[in-house]
């Protein structure tokens, strides 16, 4: 941070974010301890979000107080499922009833809380999804994360899915859940603001967003990533990934920076595109410009964008640009036919 | 030199697996011409793969010096041949080489389709033909009632067939002896001016050309200057040899004799096979009968799938022409497909076998497009014009009437499965001119088009008659057809690669059958996209694939971007490959397996 700060000091944060890997296991001294080296150098905005990831299991529920009390005003709890059988499925180590006292306790403690959900998970029909949801959304404050179960390559799931042991809904049955959760949680008061985020409107995730509308962020720890424009330059920043590693290069050479690539303003344009059609509100015409120094018209193929416009996958008004529902439901083949 | 009455020239006749490489292996072993160590099975088979499919490609020669019961020694030349019909230009070059010819015939399996093909070319060279029984060692192996099927369906006397064992021994010197008995000697004048016929030519990398020859009158030597009659080239002759079966020069070529030449020539294509060869300064103005060239009937487009496996075929197919001059090929461009080229072939198993030499001696991973004949187009205008491509097919209004190349095709089968069989040619528009059985089994002759042949007829003949049918034809001639060019339109726009011509009552059938595989192999996209098939303007066939569903990334945060950014630049990457149809690109993996999968 001492590094980052010589680069980036004088400006205001608006958000911090605790997350990635199981930052509960991390001591709430160490917490208060970052935050305030970071007041140390940059001021802080008034309304500044500060966020902690946290697994719900009682050992990280204890220390939700110690947390709060350094200085965090919202935390996002990886709740997942609030099924046993799903959550050992998943390879949880907490159940359902340690997740529902950690809502209860996060609820008492915070501000702001929000948890995720996995769903279309092997075998659940649209029915047992939708009860899960309500039950959940009855626990829910103002925001939540609910996430298609994605198989990722490299994990057993992986190989299981391959070999047909695991049935994962198709595109017809996962788009029919995505779109009775859109419903569902509309309906709730909370509609989606990003693909998979939900809140009361006001209580989006405002360090998220700066990630979907292409803002700047420094990412400090092992792997972690950043961005960051520096006289008008833009820089993909990245940390060593290894903890001990990082942590002997910080201690020798005062950073733990492993890249620095400088994001090109063709690159720099798709990041936007890429990131910025998540938000149910896509890209402002004004933050586009202020990102990309050009127009939304003048940034893509008038081909492309006029066949996806008429398609009804994307809108383009005043505002800026936006994906429709059912744009954002097939995204990543409207961005490879806006960008491709 | 050998006497002439002391030669014998000789070819064998067989169907493919009746033994006809293993009984030339023991000939030559008896003979003396192989060591045990040497004799590997089917030494007459270089290729491998002649070696693996059991037929023999190019023709082969090898000299035996047999001893015969009389006591004297006698010269015996063994031209091998072709067993398929794809290669009847080689065969019968083969047999006007020699005098006479073994038929040989799988003493349990009888005369099948190739067997009876090859023994009418043998009657039209004027050959004595000897009836060999083989494989009477095998339990199954009924000499009697094969015997009198020879007689039945061939009409050839079988009484004295001779009886042998290839892979045992037996009988062989019977055979030996009976060549010498039965067979007449060549003639010749040994000291009239030089004439000796061309009768095959191919390329080998030490020596250049190596031209093989038959003697039928004068002397051949090394260091004479020869004039090739038909190019009027003039060679200096470098070598003289014969085959034993290994390469062995001798000083001289007798009349009577057949052995080869080298001489300095670079291309195959200079020595042209049924040319008649003369002393330089001769003075013979009227040449030995050739042989009708022989011509593609069969064409197809081979594209890489790899595109930038494009010089390499081209080079390829280069060297393989070297020595098949038989195969034809010009480069083409398709739209789906890329570059490759628009090859031509003497028919479907000729095709088969360049394609899969270009596989397997090249390391090329190929795609062929639906096998095509040559077209007789009558236009308007009164114009004729021959088309074997599609892509060159005239606006159907100009069209005045379309001729299609007909087939006389033979086929024996076991008449459990006669009825498939029959089934199946009048599927494909045939019209029966015999129906004989001999025995259990039923010989069908029928008049086919040969359109209907090359798109997956041995394969269902296969298929129909698990095997046990055996299938050969020749050319007949030209007849009026209603065929029509199936155009195929992905999103509204025609994929040439996949345009075929076809009979029109076909042509619902074969345009539905592409148009369902094509909506398995195109991923879907954002958009519908329609697949027809369609004659014309009309359509007769259509699909739909439908719009994806769903396909998004559920979690996308700060860390993600880099590798989000990296993934769509390997999109684009992969785009290089996507052929564009409209708004829509599609995948050339798709057309590739379109089209592998209708090749199957």
């Amino acid at each position: 941070m001492n590094y980052w700060a010589t680069e980036t000091g004088g400006r205001t944060i608006t958000s911090i974010f605790f997350g990635g890997g199981t930052p509960s296991l991390m001591d709430p001294a160490t917490t208060a301890a970052v935050i305030e080296n970071a007041a140390d150098h940059w001021s802080f905005a008034d309304n500044i979000e500060i966020t902690f990831e946290a697994n719900p299991t009682s050992i990280e529920a204890a220390k939700f107080k110690d947390i709060r009390n350094a200085g965090v005003n919202r935390v996002s709890i990886g709740v997942q499922a609030l099924d046993d059988s799903a959550l050992s499925f998943l390879g949880r180590e907490h159940d359902r009833d340690q997740a529902l006292e950690a809502l209860k306790l996060a609820h008492e403690i915070f501000p702001r809380f929000s948890f995720d959900l996995i769903y279309a998970r092997p075998d659940q029909t649209a029915e047992a999804w939708t009860t899960e949801l309500q039950e959940a959304l009855n626990f829910a404050s103002d925001h939540l994360s609910l996430y298609q179960l994605t198989i990722e390559k490299g994990t057993p799931f992986f190989a299981y899915q391959r070999d047909g042991i695991l049935v994962t809904p198709d595109d017809d049955r996962a788009a029919a859940l995505f779109e009775i959760t859109q419903e569902i949680c509309e309906d709730n008061g909370l509609p989606a603001y990003e693909i998979s985020n939900h809140a009361r409107s006001g209580n989006e995730c405002r360090h998220n967003i700066t990630y979907w509308e292409g803002g700047d962020y420094i990412g400090v720890g092992p792997g972690a990533h950043g961005r960051l424009t520096i006289n008008e330059a833009v820089y993909a920043t990245e940390q060593i990934p290894g903890p001990e590693n990082w942590l002997s290069n910080v201690e020798e050479s005062g950073h733990g920076t492993r890249r620095r690539d400088t994001v090109d303003s063709e690159s720099r344009i798709e990041e936007l595109f890429l990131m910025g059609l998540r938000l149910t509100d896509g890209i402002s015409r004004d933050v586009f410009f202020d990102r990309s120094g050009l127009e939304i018209e003048d940034a893509v193929e008038p081909r492309r964008l006029r066949q996806l416009l008429e398609g009804e996958f994307l809108i383009l008004d005043n505002d800026g640009i936006r994906a429709t529902a059912s744009g954002r439901l097939r995204l990543n083949a409207v961005l490879a036919a806006l960008l491709g | 030199m050998t006497e002439l009455s002391h030669i014998r020239n000789f070819s064998i006749v067989a169907h493919i697996d009746h033994g006809k490489s293993t009984l030339a292996d023991r000939l030559i072993q008896v003979c003396g011409g192989g060591s045990e160590r040497e004799l590997k099975e089917q030494m007459l088979d270089t290729m491998d793969i002649e070696r693996e499919r059991g037929i023999t490609i190019k023709a082969q020669t090898v000299r035996l010096n047999y001893k015969a019961k009389d006591g004297e020694t006698y010269q015996l030349n063994l031209m091998d041949t072709p067993g398929h019909v794809d290669f009847t230009y080689e065969v019968s070059r083969s047999l006007s080489a020699c005098e006479g010819s073994l038929l040989v015939v799988d003493a349990s399996q009888g005369v099948e389709a190739q067997t009876l093909a090859n023994v009418y070319l043998a009657l039209d060279a004027d050959h004595e033909i000897i009836p060999v029984l083989n494989k009477i060692d095998l339990p199954a192996a009924e000499p009697e009632r094969i015997r009198s099927q020879i007689e039945d369906v061939i009409g050839l006397d079988a009484s004295e067939a001779i009886q042998v064992s290839a892979k045992t021994g037996v009988g062989i010197e019977d055979v030996l002896e009976s060549l010498v008995q039965r067979l007449p000697a060549p003639s010749g004048e040994k000291d009239a001016p030089l004439k000796a016929l061309l009768v095959d030519s191919w390329y080998d990398a030490y020596l250049g050309v190596i031209v093989l020859v038959r003697i039928k009158d004068g002397v051949l030597k090394r260091g004479m200057k020869v004039k090739f009659m038909a190019t009027d080239a003039v060679h200096h002759i470098d070598s003289v040899g014969v085959f034993s079966p290994k390469r062995q020069n001798v000083d001289a070529l007798y009349p009577g004799e057949i052995g080869f030449i080298t001489a300095s020539i670079k291309h195959v294509a200079e020595t042209q096979v049924g040319d008649t060869i003369v002393e330089e300064k001769s003075t013979i103005t009227e040449p030995l009968a050739g042989f009708q060239p022989s011509v593609p009937v069969v064409f197809c487009g081979l594209f890489p799938v790899d595109a930038a496996d494009f010089e390499d075929l081209r080079d390829s197919l280069a060297k393989l022409r070297l020595n098949d001059s038989s195969f034809h090929y010009e480069a083409e461009t398709s739209a789906a497909l890329g570059f490759g080229f628009r090859c031509g072939f003497l028919g479907l198993l000729h095709l088969e076998i360049v394609q899969e030499r270009l596989q397997r001696e090249f390391d090329l991973d190929l795609i062929t497009t639906a096998p095509s004949v040559i077209y007789r187009v009558h236009l308007k205008n009164g114009d004729v014009e021959e088309i074997h491509n599609p892509a060159d097919w005239p606006d159907p209004t100009q069209i005045d009437r379309i001729e299609e190349p007909w087939i006389k095709a033979t086929i024996l089968v076991p008449d459990d499965f006669l009825g498939p069989v029959l089934a199946l040619c009048q599927e494909r528009r045939g019209e029966q001119i015999e129906l004989t059985y001999a025995g259990s089994r039923a010989m069908a002759v029928y008049r086919l088009p040969l359109n209907e042949v090359v798109f997956d007829f041995y394969d269902r003949l296969k298929s129909v008659t698990r095997g046990y049918a055996s299938f050969d034809y020749q050319l007949e001639d030209y007849r009026e057809g209603e065929l029509v060019k199936v155009t195929i339109l992905v999103n509204s726009e025609p994929v040439d690669a996949l345009s075929m011509i076809v009979h029109r009552t076909q042509s619902e059938y074969r345009g539905r059958g592409i148009c369902t595989r094509l909506k398995d192999l195109v991923p879907r996209q954002l958009f519908k996209i329609p697949i027809q098939a369609a004659i014309g303007g009309k359509v007769i066939a259509r699909e739909t694939i439908s719009a994806m569903r769903k396909d998004v990334t559920a979690k996308c945060y700060g860390g993600d971007v880099s590798r989000k950014r990296k993934l769509l630049e390997k999109q684009k990457e992969g785009k290089k490959r996507m052929r564009q149809f409209g708004s829509v690109e599609i995948p050339q993996s798709a057309f590739i397996e379109a089209l592998r999968i209708g090749g199957e």
